[in-house]
């Protein structure tokens, strides 16, 4: 018998969805026996989430509330990912987009909704822009690498955000708390009636998830970001700009993770706080991932994920940790990244 | 295992090859060839880029297995699997990119070679886990006084230059005991002084008794350091001589070949007013050292100037410099009387420069995307293939298909991804987007370089036939035959310069083969 490993030429499209599929049942799989070492029983304990974040109203609720989050986020990675720069930073330009929007709507308390509330995302997006420009504009000029600038803005983001709330703006009647005062009425996002569905910012990540479609498919702009993701050698004989990509790719990728940080801070918690993000902006790689760098796929892959950080609620009755959670998030991803590397071989065992 | 006694009176060969045979897919690049080295000889190597002589040393070395023939050493026929199996026989080999792990020392990147119990080794391995380093450091010692190479065992790899690194490989080597030494073109890296110093130290290793094989293009080389010489072209021996009986004049007939291939009808065309100048060009290589040292050249329309040269000697720094691709640090490039110099790699494309670049696979094509996509890959911007922001899909598909069709490119359709079509047909698919353009001025870099007889054919009619329009074409190549046969007019670069020209009816295969190796007319 003789084992031999090939590259494969093309992976079908079957396999490159079998292979997200396997993914997920083999972070399943792991994640079960870390779980069974805490004395839990994984099948119950996937029961429990399963149900609590997808079979009852308000966990469903709950559900689209981070998945909320995680799409806005997701949708913008995917033009990102796709040229090829590894924007690990959503999490910070989220939060700056958070910053933003708090600074828009502490500022204009009396505008009306229709005025702030807009004003509110597009400063929100500018901010996050700017933090995702600085390492695309490092990659292009001086060649750093994207996925560690762009972490280590994250921790600058976190920090100006303590500053801000523990100092300037930390509201005079939160009984020293570090939170802003909450937002007037004007500057709170409507919801869904009974529940916490900020549905502006849902209809917006729906809509930007077809618009970022259309946008990397069918237009002069996405080819480019195409050809440049995949070849770059090319991209430069065919005579595109690799500063103009990364600093066009990664102003859209950080300007959508800020819009999900206004959604936060306007939709969700209705004012600026420590820990507005529970690593939202991390876990949106593994939703961009999961759906294939596809921004239309984001969007279930987010409700899949939402579901999953509802459930860590869920699971911390049956007397798990909820970094249980971010254990399971991180199989997902090494299985994924990992299986796209085997997808390019093929394994042929020939008896002879 | 069978005895072979050899012939001659000096008892066994060395090596002896034996009609060896090696294909890959379906390029033959050895075809029987039979190669034979004695001991205390230096043997040289000789050929083009592409001859096959590193796949016969990479067989003897045993990265590659022959798909035919036989290989004895000292009359013995073996079987060689694995590099490993070539150093348990006293062969080794100095390859043109060394093998060292750049952050230890020299005498650390020698003790790493050595294994436990082998008997060939200089120094006995000590015991596992006793430090086996001042042993490796005295010995490196005694070597370096044997055969005059200086070296310092505490330095380490990173701090040496790439001569120096060159000696730590000929170390290892004499350390594990060779008695056959192979050099992948081991000048290509060297100083002409420490050129001196390797050529001083191989004559001390033959006259040990060492058998040295020496790759190389150069026929200086050949001439000064070797006793015998096998030349090949082609992955065919075309002879094997005493360099005593020689001269590079002969030398360079064979290597290159003694006729041209094939005879295209090239039809008179009157040459025009000049498209492309080129005048005082300088330019760095990737190592920041210079690679064009004032190239001055002028191509007019319905001509086309054909480069020859060994690869390395700026050929590729041109190219890049010309299309926009490398920046120049002095001179100027005009086209079309507007000066492009230093413009970028857009805007001189602008100009009506159509680039079929070298590397078509890493840099001509996105190999995963789809046929139509390659196609509009240099004028995806034109107003005909878009509308506002979008790509025009439909006319997109029926110029795919146009495309395709008219340059003959076998694919299943245009929406295959180009990395399954064969070589033949991603270089029909670049001249295809590169031709209909209209261009006024091809840059074409080895055009049919690893192309089979019959695509190379429809490539070099297609060349002559925009040369007819009136097309200015500069032609690089290190094929002379195909520089002979589609130039009016041919100059030959060696080491960042232009070393000759002359109109194509007044060369010949030696005076520009004796250019190319770097001796002026």
């Amino acid at each position: 018998m003789k084992i031999e490993v090939a590259r494969r030429e093309v992976p079908t499209r079957l396999a490159l969805i079998l292979s997200s599929v396997l993914s997920l049942l083999l972070a399943l799989i792991v994640a079960g026996v870390i779980f069974l070492g805490y004395g839990v029983d994984p099948i119950e304990a996937y029961k429990r989430i399963f149900s609590g974040s997808f079979l009852s109203p308000y966990g469903f609720f709950e559900t689209v509330v981070k998945a909320i989050p995680l799409m806005v986020c997701g949708v913008g990675l995917s033009i990102a990912f796709r040229a090829r720069l590894w924007n690990i930073g959503a999490e910070g330009q989220l939060l700056m987009g958070a910053i933003g929007a708090t600074w828009i709507a502490l500022s204009f308390p009396e505008a009306p909704a229709i005025a702030l509330q807009p004003a509110m995302f597009l400063i929100g997006f500018v901010f996050g822009a700017v933090w995702g420009l600085i390492p695309g504009i490092l990659r292009a000029k001086f060649g750093s690498e994207v996925a560690i600038t762009s972490l280590m803005m994250n921790y600058i983001a976190q920090r100006i955000l303590e500053y801000l709330v523990y100092g300037p703006w930390k509201g005079p009647g939160e009984w020293g708390f570090p939170y802003t005062t909450k937002f007037s009425v004007s500057g709170q996002l409507p919801r869904l009636l009974g529940t916490r569905i900020h549905y502006p910012t849902l209809l917006l990540g729906l809509g930007l998830s077809v618009a970022l479609y259309v946008l990397t498919t069918r237009t002069r702009f996405g080819f480019e970001v195409r050809v440049t993701g995949e070849n770059p050698e090319a991209a430069r004989y065919a005579g595109m700009s690799f500063l103009r990509i990364a600093i066009l790719t990664m102003l859209i990728s950080g300007g959508l993770a800020g819009l999900a940080g206004v959604g936060e801070v306007a939709g969700v918690q209705l004012r600026l706080r420590t820990g507005i993000s529970t690593g939202y902006g991390y876990t949106a790689i593994i939703v961009t991932w999961l759906g294939r760098l596809n921004s239309l796929l984001v969007v279930p892959v987010s409700l899949l994920l939402g579901g999953m950080l509802v459930g860590g609620d869920a699971i911390q009755l049956i007397g798990l940790p909820f970094a249980a959670i971010d254990i399971f998030n991180g199989l997902i991803l090494l299985f994924v990244v990992g299986g796209e590397i085997l997808m390019e071989y093929e394994v042929k065992v020939r008896f002879q | 295992m069978a005895e072979r006694r050899s012939k001659e009176k000096e008892g066994p060969y060395a090596v002896e090859m034996v009609k060896i045979t090696k294909r890959f897919l379906d390029v033959l690049a050895n075809d029987r060839v039979s190669f034979s080295v004695t001991s205390g000889e230096i043997h040289a190597l000789l050929g083009e880029n592409g001859a096959g002589k590193t796949t016969l040393m990479n067989i003897l070395y045993g990265l590659y297995q022959a798909d035919e023939g036989e290989i004895y050493i000292r009359g013995k026929r073996v079987s060689i699997r694995s590099p490993r199996d070539a150093m348990q026989l006293g062969i080794g080999m100095v390859h043109q990119h060394f093998k060292l792990v750049a952050t230890n020392t020299i005498a650390e990147n020698i003790a790493l070679g050595l294994q436990l119990g082998d008997l060939r080794t200089a120094v006995k391995f000590p015991w596992l886990f006793q430090n086996p380093l001042p042993d490796v450091e005295r010995r490196i010692k005694e070597l370096s006084e044997r055969y005059g190479l200086r070296i310092d065992s505490r330095s380490r790899i990173w701090q040496l230059s790439l001569g120096e690194q060159q000696r730590v490989e000929i170390f290892k080597a004499l350390f594990r005991g060779v008695d056959v030494l192979i050099l992948d073109e081991p000048t290509a890296v060297l100083t002409p002084k420490e050129a001196e110093e390797l050529f001083r130290t191989l004559r001390t290793m033959a006259s040990e008794g060492h058998a040295v094989i020496f790759i190389t293009h150069k026929l200086d080389e050949v001439v000064r350091i070797s006793d015998r010489v096998t030349v090949l072209r082609n992955g065919r021996v075309v002879a094997s001589l005493r360099t005593s009986e020689t001269d590079k004049k002969q030398l360079a007939r064979l290597m290159i070949g003694r006729e041209v291939l094939f005879r295209l009808e090239k039809e008179r065309v009157q040459a025009g007013t000049p498209v492309l100048e080129v005048r005082e060009l300088e330019a760095l290589n990737d190592k920041g050292l210079p690679a064009l040292r004032g190239v001055s050249l002028k191509v007019c329309s319905g001509e086309i100037l054909g480069i020859a040269g060994v690869a390395g000697n700026g050929q590729k720094e041109l190219v890049e410099v010309v299309t926009g691709l490398r920046k120049a640090t002095g001179g100027e490039v005009r086209i079309l009387e507007k000066e492009v110099t230093n413009l970028s790699p857009r805007s001189v494309a602008k100009q009506g420069v159509a680039h079929i670049p070298e590397e078509r696979i890493r840099v001509g094509v996105v190999p995963s995307m789809k046929v139509s996509e390659n196609l509009m890959l240099r004028n995806y911007r034109t107003h005909e293939f878009t509308r506002g922001p979008f790509l025009d899909a439909g006319f997109i598909n029926e110029h795919s298909r146009r495309l395709v069709g008219e340059y003959n490119v076998q694919t299943p359709s245009v929406n295959t991804p180009v990395k399954l079509l064969s070589g033949g047909n991603i270089q029909r698919l670049i001249l295809a987007r590169e031709m209909s353009g209209d261009p006024k001025l091809i840059i074409a870099a080895h055009p049919t370089y690893g192309l089979d007889v019959g695509a190379t054919e429809q490539i070099r009619q297609l060349l002559l036939r925009q040369r007819k329009k009136g097309v200015a074409v500069l032609l690089v190549s290190e094929d002379i035959e195909e520089i002979m046969s589609l130039s009016d007019r041919i100059a030959v670069m060696f080491e960042g310069r232009i070393i000759g020209e002359m109109p194509a009816e007044e060369a010949s295969i030696e005076a520009i083969g004796m250019m190319m190796a770097g001796m002026k007319p």
